[in-house]
């Protein structure tokens, strides 16, 4: 199990540290990289603090702990693409009514020059 | 174009890849009705359907980005609702709606007063040119719709559809983008609108292939039901 842990440890640091270059080089937008910082630290603690990551075990009857472990990470990367297909959709709509007025306005742009001429 | 005129119907032909096809639906319908407007939606096909349609003598709305067949009909319905017209009807670019139920629809539209009218292939049983497949598949759809909309709809999936002003201010605003002509129907019975079915003839399309697989079919029929009662949870009010 100890070794099952470090292992998370350092993946949750991997995790943190790639978060943080991304933001300084501008790759990730705050906003998103609070979700991901936000499960790195999560699996951090309970990778660090094995009485917490027993405690849960038990409140969620699993008896090997590292299961227990395994859950929450699950749970948390649920929660973090949840939030991401909400935004996908969000921005699948702007994109669609954006596209749409582009081309209303260029057919309209299209459409005065021809009674420019016209005239 | 503009809806000025004794016209104030827009025919718009939505196309993606048709230009074996959308020339001579565009012809067909400036033969029949040469003083109607006729906007070919091309949702950013990498053939020449765009000129091809310019050429037949159609005005052309060219989508920047491929935005699903949805997309392609809202930004006509857009255009057409903000050029001011009273009428749209939508013919298929592949060449299978025939344009001479044209005139019918749009004759329902103007003296029924509903807000939607259908093309419907099913109304004197089944054509000729649908499997038994899609056939089956239009009978779980009329099932599931009759209760929702209080009335029978024998062709759901027809995209040979005519509506008025007040569809087309619902539709420019909101617009199932896949697979809509089912949900466009649930999407008005949310407003309390009303829709007729005119019987129409159906053709095998004139040029490419159809892209409709076994497993986009059952994709198809599990987005639409999802998407039906979606609409269902968005009710707004009574019908008139």
């Amino acid at each position: 199990m100890d070794r099952l842990l470090n292992v998370m440890t350092a993946f949750s640091i991997g995790l943190i540290a790639l978060v943080l270059v991304s933001l300084r080089r501008a790759h990730i937008r705050v906003e998103y990289s609070v979700a991901w910082l936000a499960a790195g630290v999560t699996m951090l603690i309970l990778s660090q603090a094995p009485e917490f990551l027993f405690r849960t075990a038990e409140f969620l009857g699993i008896s090997y702990p590292p299961v227990a472990l395994l859950v929450m990470v699950l749970f948390v990367f649920l929660v973090v693409f949840y939030r991401f297909s909400i935004r996908i959709s969000d921005l699948k709509d702007a994109n669609i009514a954006l596209a749409q007025r582009v081309a209303i306005l260029e057919y309209r742009l299209q459409s005065s020059h021809e009674v420019e001429k016209a005239e | 174009m503009n809806a000025s005129g004794d016209f104030s119907l827009l025919i718009i032909v939505p196309a993606y890849n048709e230009e074996g096809a959308v020339g001579h639906v565009v012809r067909e319908i400036r033969e029949l009705l040469p003083q109607v407007a006729v906007l070919v939606v091309d949702d950013c096909s990498s053939d020449a359907t765009a000129d091809v349609a310019r050429e037949a003598g159609a005005r052309v709305l060219s989508l920047p980005t491929h935005l699903g067949l949805g997309g392609c009909v809202q930004a006509g319905y857009k255009l057409a609702f903000e050029l001011g017209y009273e009428y749209v009807i939508r013919v298929d670019g592949d060449g299978q709606h025939d344009p001479q139920a044209v005139p019918r629809i749009l004759d329902v539209l103007r003296e029924s007063g509903c807000q939607m009218v259908i093309g419907s292939r099913y109304l004197h049983g089944r054509p000729e040119y649908t499997s038994l497949a899609r056939g089956l598949g239009i009978v779980l759809f009329r099932l599931v719709l009759r209760p929702i909309l209080g009335k029978w709809v024998y062709d759901p999936t027809s995209g040979f559809v005519g509506v008025n002003r007040q569809a087309l201010a619902v539709f420019s605003r909101s617009f199932p983008l896949e697979y809509p002509e089912i949900e466009a129907l649930v999407v008005l019975q949310r407003k309390a609108f009303r829709f007729e079915e005119v019987p129409c003839k159906t053709r095998p399309r004139r040029a490419g292939k159809s892209t409709i697989t076994a497993v986009k079919s059952v994709y198809f029929i599990l987005h639409v039901l999802l998407g039906v009662f979606v609409n269902i949870l968005k009710y707004e009010g009574r019908r008139r």
